[in-house]
Formats: C-alpha cells, structure tokens, sequence
C-alpha cells in the first residue's frame, strides 16, 4: 500500500469539496474494491475520504411507493431489511447473494453502484426497478446513470447519497455466480412494472444493459415461455476462462427464464 | 484396567492452542532488531536479465540492503539441491540444471526471485523493492508440457535439449507389448491431470537470525521437515555446518506437500541475517504464494488397456509428459515417476505394464509433491481407463474392477511395476463403499432426476497408494538422496511423565494427539502426562518430516521401538527395586509387577528410582530413563479404498452439483478415528476440488499466471460438499509394529476419479464420453452441445 492521507468526512459537503480539491482523492465507503486494489499496490490515491461516519447516508425507509436506501447501507441491511423483503424482496434476495458474510458486512449500495464493476449485482436492481440516484447536486434516472465499464455519470465531487427504487408489481434476480469469486457472471434482473417490463443483465457485458427484446416479449406474455425462443447476441459480451462471451450469451437466456419463473 | 487410548477418538490436544488463537506460527515471531525482506520478483515468463540497477532502491527510507543473485554468487553461495535423481532411459543421469537462489542471467517463471530488498519495515522495503530497476530482454516462453517438447519450443536452458530433464522409463515393454498383440479389445484414453496450486491456509514465512557471538544462524520456517531443510541449506547452499544451523518450524499452518521443498527465500534471509547481524523476516504475501510454492500435477498422458474377451486386463501402456516447471524443486524429480508410475498396477492384477514419463522443463512455478503426489495422477488414469473399459466392452464397472481386483489371499503382490503389496481387501471396501452409497438403488435415482430435467451419475474409483516412506536402501536405489528412516527419542521425566521428540513434524495432522495416544496406551499413564515435541532441529533427532503419509507408519514406528528399549530399561530397573529376576518382571497397565506376586512397582516410581538412583544397580545399568530408537520401513504401506461420487448435473447451465460421496478406505489399524476421519474430509475436498473447480491456467502467449488469486483460482468450499459417507475396514499392515498404513493422501487420491466417473455417467444419457478435469460449467456445457451437434 502507497501512503495517502486519510480524512474522515464530517458532512457531505466536506467530502465533496474535499474530493474535488485533491488532485488524486478517493472516496472510501465500504471499501471492498478499494482496499484490496489499495493492497496490491495498484492505487496511488492522494487522499482517501472516508463517508463511514454520515448517518445521512444510511438506513432504509418507505417514501410512497418506492424504498429508498442510503448510500451507506450495507449490503447485509438491506438482505435482512424487513421493508425491503416486504417491498422488494428480489432486491433483498440479490443483496443476500453479493460476495460472501466479509463482503456483505462491509460493502454498500452507493459504494458498489458508484464503482459500476460490469460484474456486480446492484447496477441490473438500479436499472431494472427503474430507480433513481439521488445525489448531492441531482436525481439521476437509472438508465442515465451507468455509462460503461467502471464508468457513470457522477462528476466530480458528486456523491451518491442515496437510491429510490419503485417498488414493481414482481421481479426476480437470478445470477450465475463466478465460481471462485461470486461475481456475476451473469445477473439478470427482471422486474414487472405497470407500465411495462424491464429486465437488466449485468455481468455479461461491459455494463450493465437492459434486454430489450425479452422486455417487448414479457410485456405482452410475462412467462418464461415467452422469451424462449430470443437469443442474446454475444458481440461485446465479456470473455474470460470462467466464461466465454458465447456461454455468456446463453447463460443470459437461461438467467432471465429463470428469473422470471420465480418472479411468478 | 488399561485405557484403550489406540482406536479411541482422543480429542485433539493441540486444538485448545489452535481454536483459543494462541498458535505459534513463523509470523507471529518478532526478533529484536528485526528487517523485512521484500523480493523482487520477475514480471516475465521468459527473459534474459540485461541489467540489474539497485541504486535508487539503496537510497530509498528505511532501507538496509538490497542483494542480486550477483552478490550471492561473489559470497560463494551454493544453488537450491534437487533431492532425487532419475535417470533416462539408456541409464544416463537427468538434466539437473542449477536452481539458483536469485535468478542469474535469466528468468524462467513469473514470480522468479530476481533481488530481495531488505528495511526498517515492510512497507519500507515494498517502497524500496520498487525502485529496484531491472532490465530484461523478453524471450518466447513456454508453459504448456506438451507445448514445450515440440521442436521449435523456446527453449529453458541451454545445456538441456528440448526442455527435457528426463525421459524415464519404467516396466517391460516387451511383455505389454505382447499383451496388447493378444488382446480381445484394447481401450485408450487420452488424459490431462490439472495443474494445482496447494493454497495452505498459512502462507510461507521465515525469519533468518545470527548470532554474532557464537556464531549460530537460526531460520523459523513454514516447513514439514525442518532437519531436512538443516541440512540441505547447510551443507548445500549456505554452507554452515549442522551444529551452527538450527531450523525451527513452530505451528505451521497446513503444508499439503508445499512446505516440504527448501525454497530460495529461506536461504537468502538466512544469509541475509548474517550479513546484517540482524533478523530478517519475510512473510508470503498470497499472490506471492500463487507465484513462488511449488505447484501440483500437471500431467499430458496417453494411456491404453489390453483386455481379454472376458475382461481381465492384459497389459497397460502409459506415456506421460510431466510438467516440472522452470526449475527442479527438492522432489520433483520424483513424483511423476517412482511415485506414479509405479502405483500403475492399482488395484489390480494386470500382469504387462510399461510406462514411460519425460519430465520437461517450462515457464512456469516449479511442480513438485502435492498431496497425493503422483499417486492421484496414477489413480485418476487408471480409473477413468476402467470405467472408459466396463463402458466400451458393456459390463458393470463394479463388476470389471471386481473381475480384476488382486485377490485377497495373493499377498504378498508382487505388482510389474516394481512394489511389492503387503495386505489389502479391494473387495471389502468396494462392496462397503457400494452399499452405503446405495449403488443398487441408483437407477430409480437417476430416473426420478431426469423427470425433473436433471442428470444423474454415479461413479466409482478404487485405488492404492503407496505411503509410509520409505525403505531407505529401495528408495536409496531409486534414485532418493535422503535416508528416510524416522526416529523418536522418549524421555521419561523423573516423577514419570514423558515427553516425545519426535523427526516428524506435525502441520495439521493432529500428532501431538496421536502420538500420545501410543505413549499413554504402552506405558499405562494417562494421556495428559505425554507431551509431544516436534519442529526444532535444537530438540528433536535428526528425522526427515512429514510428507508422504509416513507420520504414523514410520514416526510412530520409531516411537513403538523407542517404548520398547523404554520398557525393557524398566524392567531392568524394577527386578532390581522388587529384589527378583528381570525374566518374572511383567509390565502390564502401568505397573512392572513379579509375575505371579502381587510385588509392583508404578511406573512413576521405576521412572524416579532411574533419575535418583540411590537404590539402583548402577554397576550394571546407567541411570535415567530416556531412550532413542530410529526406524527404517521394510516397505511402503499401501492403503487402498473405494470411493463413490453422485452428482447432477443442470443441462442448461453445465453445473455439476456433488450430491453424495462415500469412501470406505483401508488404512491399517487406526489410532484416532476422528482424526483420520478429519484427515479423509480434508483430501476428499481437495480431490473434489480438483476434479470440479481447481485449475492452474497460464496465459499461453505470456507466460502470464492468469489464476493469480482467489478471484479466479476456485478454490472448493464447504457448502460445495455433501455431509461424507465415510468408514474404515482394516486390513493390518504387516510390517510395522502398529499395522498402520496411514491417510493423509487417500482422499485427494480417490476423489477426482469417482467424481469424474460419476460426471461422465451422467453424461453418457446424452452422448458425451469424455471430458477433462475439471468439469466447469462451461465445459460441461460445451461437452453438452457438441454431442448433441455431432448427434
């Protein structure tokens, strides 16, 4: 580990200016991406921001029809929330599945989706439950938010404070974990809306992406049947030796029929 | 009444230390004065070192000293000893390149030693070691086995042809031959065993210390033998006499092979420490492990099987290409040879065997033993060929292995293969193994699976393995460089408690346990009065460690003899004390009592008149109760077994899920069912580890480890296991005063077979005949869909 100068941040506001004035500054919050590249010595960050500390930042709580969950929850709070396993139980069932009993202890929903790994699990729950990112300086629409591989649309000094996710008539996540990480190798959310489907992939490409095609067929048949027959393409799908970009490209078949059966 | 301590499940004494976190690893050692040491490691496969630069590292905070291969070489330091030779086929001895302890000229692996950087701190020297600047000319690498003995391979050394250490042979080919002219139906199989890497829980350390006063150089290692680790740094690299070395390997935390082997960095802070007159210290980091233990299997083979018309085997031809990395690590030499090829009988009674092995040199982190060592490769190809058999000619695999199953009262078997069998019930454990896995019942299984779209398969392996190493002289004619005998000293204290020193070493095993089991039974005290010492060159006599599932067969041998001269002594001491003849003495639950007579003495008080001997016959016997008794084996042990592995397989994704195993093993007389028990457990996982998940995969084009840590090096975990179906049958070893065979490696050998077997027959319903360990999902996927393609 390179040395760095720790801060921790008193408000938010602090963070932010704090991150912004720095040339090389971090945020940290729970620090599962971070910490192990800091490790490996393949981060030379300035300064480390810490947002442990900003009660703001955390909890969970039903606003009309949508749960919003702060940056800083974990991802063990948000598996064992009672109004989330009442309002969204796919979203507490995907919490349960990140990582392992370390991971969930310590790793956050704004931490995970403001890294935006292509193989991690919130990016399809934000995007198929058509939340929204609610920063320090905006609301941020789920599809506008996740722009490419480790890339979103925060600028600097934004922070993710919290995520607001409507709550669909049903939904389901099925992921096809990596078998020595956890990550996803494929992870596809499907959610039923009123006003229409929507099912997210995360894992299989450089993004997370919705499915359109299987969003048409289910808005008119909600069944596994329905998608059977449509393929995923598998160009620009991720390749590595736990699978291929073809393998992926079926998994995402198999994943989303899946998700659907159990979504009922 | 005596307590039964031998059969009985003592709970493990050195487990109140372990689960209460007061272990004694290497790391928890800090010396006075003590620097860390960093090593600069090659980033490339392949390269010729141009330029080594140290200045801006000298200049770095915090820094003591950087060292190059280059000062190594001008302080007259000796290369890393390979501790087997094997010879070619026209008699002439192996490649034997040296091995040195930072690279000189050239690197061939990534993760090969270049420098170490020593500091005040370790981040001080990770700091320091990157500014340490090294220059390289890359040049194409090799580091696939199959790949490196093509003509037009880039070549490791210059001295040795076509990366070639050895091409060994084994066998009479002649007489396989002539099996194979007469065969009804001949089977082959082409066959990969996967590279692994061992992963023990406790990564490598060490801490060199000097005494600049005496003279003394002191290494704390994570190692299995650390008088084997003495003498071969001592005499071999370093060049300090036995009696100014002293190695000590406190707690160690799992080994599986990995820790036998002398590595680099041990002899280069041990010098380092002298140099400094400070200690300096050195802890793995796990990426680091990934790039530096030594590694496991990594075997290419081509096997074929001669059957007659009704099954018996014929004849058996194998050739493999062993994997043995960059460099020739203390064993390596050994393993894809007289510790495979010479387990190729198996369990059977295949008359003409011929096997050949070429060990090659590639890019990679050396291969060396890794639990099991050359006897899972042996097993694994024997077994799947079987089953490959039994399927091809249509008959019950259960049945084939039965039909050629050595018979029970043919010991001892003299196997084509050189070993001579001395005991065993192949069908005992087969049939065990069958019954508690409900093999009859299977069917309705597998149907009631396939109605809910799943695959069912079940598989079986039987296997030997050739443990207890080793006769010093078979081994010595082998090619071995070592004796590997064991010794056990015990001393008797004066108020009668003893304490064992004993050449084993015990990183897991539970020995401190066992070993009192033994001492406790014998001598009639209780278990509590027995302390076991092992780990420390200072302490213990000169034994060779664990490694090879010997602790018990040979170790505990030794203590067994050590009891003997114990007691004999005692006997001595009380027909003096009870005024008879030393022939009426009996020594029976703890007490030498005259025969006939209710005349007794305790033990406690035969022990006490020995160190205060003022009734004693000291002009015919010294004083003092601690005896030494080294043990040489007669021949190996060779525990056998049958295993049973069912699993179901989901044909959209390839995921194989292990349902149910069952092992029923033959491993001797057994001292702690629940340790053996423990011991099955652990190498089940790491066989079902290796034939579902495990793999070690290199970049072809860089040379690059590409599973360089958990993220992608899948290793097995609990929730990937079903509750184990295990249970014992005994047959006794014949040779050794306990009848023990020991089990450490039974488990890492069996399992890949049956879980393999059990795929592939899940597999059959839909086409597939093949496949290669391990079965991903993705493989099992593909394997799916091309037979249904080729369909």
């Amino acid at each position: 580990m390179y040395n760095f100068e720790y801060h921790k941040a008193k408000t938010i506001a602090d963070a932010s200016a704090m991150i912004t004035q720095k040339s090389e500054a971090k945020l940290v919050a729970g620090g599962m991406t971070l910490i192990p590249t800091l490790k490996l010595r393949l981060a030379k960050p300035s300064d480390l921001v810490d947002l442990n500390g900003l009660p703001e930042l955390k909890g969970i709580k039903r606003e009309g029809s949508a749960v919003v969950i702060g940056a800083m929850t974990r991802h063990v709070e948000v598996a064992e929330s009672a109004e989330v396993q009442k309002a969204i139980p796919a979203l507490a069932h995907l919490a349960s599945h990140i990582g392992d009993p370390a991971v969930r202890n310590r790793g956050t929903l704004g931490g995970s989706i403001s890294n935006n790994d292509p193989v991690a699990d919130y990016p399809a729950a934000v995007v198929a439950l058509n939340a929204t990112v609610i920063t320090n300086k905006r609301k941020i629409a789920a599809d506008a938010f996740f722009k490419g591989m480790f890339e979103t649309a925060l600028e600097p000094g934004e922070i993710v404070t919290a995520v607001s996710f409507p709550m669909p008539e049903k939904a389901a996540y099925m992921k096809f974990p990596n078998p020595a990480s956890r990550y996803a190798i494929v992870g596809v959310f499907v959610a039923k809306h009123k006003d229409g489907v929507r099912v997210a992939v995360t894992g299989a490409g450089p993004c997370v992406f919705r499915q359109k095609d299987m969003e048409a067929a289910l808005a008119k048949n909600f069944s596994a049947d329905a998608i059977k027959s449509i393929a995923q393409k598998q160009d620009g799908l991720n390749g590595d030796i736990h699978a291929s970009p073809e393998y992926r490209a079926h998994l995402v078949g198999v994943m989303a029929r899946r998700a659907v059966a159990a979504a009922g | 009444m005596t307590a039964r301590l031998i059969g009985d499940p003592v709970r493990r004494k050195e487990d109140r230390r372990f689960l209460t976190g007061k272990g004694h690893y290497t790391d928890d050692i800090n010396r006075a004065g003590q620097v860390y040491a960093v090593f600069v490691r090659s980033p490339h496969a392949h390269a010729e070192i141009k330029s080594i630069n140290t200045k801006r590292a000298a200049g770095a905070p915090g820094i003591v000293a950087v060292y190059t291969g280059a000062d190594l070489v001008k302080a007259g330091i000796g290369t890393l000893p390979c501790g087997w030779g094997v010879k070619n086929k026209d008699g002439s001895p192996m490649a034997e390149p040296p091995h040195p302890v930072l690279a000189s000229g050239k690197v061939r692996h990534v993760g090969d030693p270049v420098a170490v950087v020593i500091a005040e701190s370790k981040a001080a020297a990770e700091e320091a070691a990157e500014r340490v600047d090294v220059t390289y000319k890359e040049l194409p690498s090799v580091t696939a086995v199959d790949a490196a003995v093509k003509p037009g391979a880039p070549q490791l050394y210059d001295a040795v042809k076509g990366n070639l250490c050895y091409d060994w042979h084994i066998g009479d080919k002649a007489a396989a031959d002539a099996a194979f002219a007469k065969a009804a139906h001949v089977t082959k199989l082409d066959i990969v065993n996967n590279r692994l890497v061992p992963n023990a829980m406790e990564p490598r350390a060490y801490i060199g210390d000097y005494d600049r006063a005496t003279g003394e150089h002191t290494l704390f290692t994570t190692c299995q033998n650390p008088h084997a680790i003495r003498l071969l740094m001592g005499a071999f690299v370093l060049h300090v006499p036995e009696h100014k070395l002293r190695v000590v390997a406190p707690d160690v935390g799992g080994g599986f092979g990995s820790k036998i082997y002398h590595y680099a960095e041990e002899a280069a802070v041990t010098w380092a420490a002298a140099q400094l007159g400070r200690p300096v210290k050195w802890t793995a980091e796990r990426s680091e492990s990934f790039l530096s233990d030594a590694h496991g299997r990594d075997h290419v083979t081509h096997a074929e099987l001669a059957l007659d018309l009704s099954g018996k085997f014929l004849g058996l031809r194998v050739s493999t290409l062993a994997n043995l990395g960059g460099y020739l690590s203390t064993f390596a030499a050994a393993v894809p040879t007289y510790l495979y090829a010479t387990l190729l009988a198996g369990t059977y009674t295949t008359p003409a065997i011929y096997a050949e092995v070429k060990g090659v040199f590639t890019n990679t982190v050396p291969v060396d033993a890794y639990r099991g060592a050359g006897r899972p490769e042996a097993s694994y190809l024997l077994e799947r060929l079987v089953d490959k058999a039994a399927n091809e000619i249509q008959i019950d695999p259960a049945e084939l292995r039965r039909k050629n199953f050595i018979p029970k009262d043919a010991y001892p078997y003299q196997t084509p293969v050189a070993l001579a069998y001395d005991s065993g019930d192949y069908f005992a454990t087969l049939d065990m193994a069958l019954k508690a896995a409900d093999y009859a019942g299977f069917a309705k299984r597998r149907d009631d699976a396939k109605r809910h779209g799943k695959l069912r398969g079940i598989g079986l392996a039987t296997y030997i393995e050739a443990c207890g190493v080793a006769p010093s002289a078979v081994a010595g004619a082998l090619g071995a460089r070592a004796g590997l005998y064991e010794v056990a000293a015990v001393r008797v204290n004066p108020t009668g408690s003893v304490t064992v020193l004993t050449g084993t070493h015990s990183h897991g095993q539970g020995h401190e346990t066992t070993f009192a089991q033994v001492v406790a039974e014998r001598l009639g005290i209780p278990i509590d009065q027995v302390d076991v010492v092992h780990g420390d060159t200072a302490k213990t006599p000169f034994g060779m460690g664990t490694y090879g599932s010997r602790s018990l067969p040979v170790g505990g041998s030794a203590l067994v003899k050590a009891l003997d001269k114990v007691e004999a002594k005692g006997k001595k001491i009380a027909a003096h004390l009870l005024e008879a003849a030393e022939a009426d003495i009996e020594f029976k639950d703890g007490k030498f009592t005259v025969a006939g007579t209710d005349k007794s003495k305790s033990f406690g008080e035969v022990a006490l008149a020995a160190y205060i001997p003022h009734n004693y016959p000291l002009e015919t016997l010294e004083p003092g109760l601690d005896e030494t008794a080294y043990y040489d084996p007669k021949n190996f042990t060779f525990p056998s077994g049958a295993h049973v592995a069912e699993v179901e397989i989901d044909r959209d994704t390839g995921v194989v899920e292990l349902l149910k195993f069952t092992a029923a093993d033959d491993f001797g007389r057994i001292v702690n069912p629940m340790i053996v028990e423990g011991q099955v457990h652990g190498g089940l996982a790491q066989g079902i580890g290796q034939a579902l998940f495990e793999e070690c995969r290199y970049d072809p084009e860089s040379g690059q480890l590409v599973t360089g840590s958990f993220m992608d090096y899948r290793m097995p975990r609990a929730g990937d296991l079903p509750s184990f179906a295990v249970a014992t049958h005994a047959t006794l070893c014949t040779h050794n005063p306990l009848g023990v065979k020991g089990c450490g490696e039974a488990g890492a050998i069996g399992a890949p077979g049956a879980v393999m077997n059990a795929v592939l027959n899940a597999l059959s319903t839909v086409g597939v005949s093949d496949l290669q360990m391990p079965a991903t999902p993705e493989r099992v996927w593909r394997a799916i869909n091309d037979s249904k393609a080729a369909a």
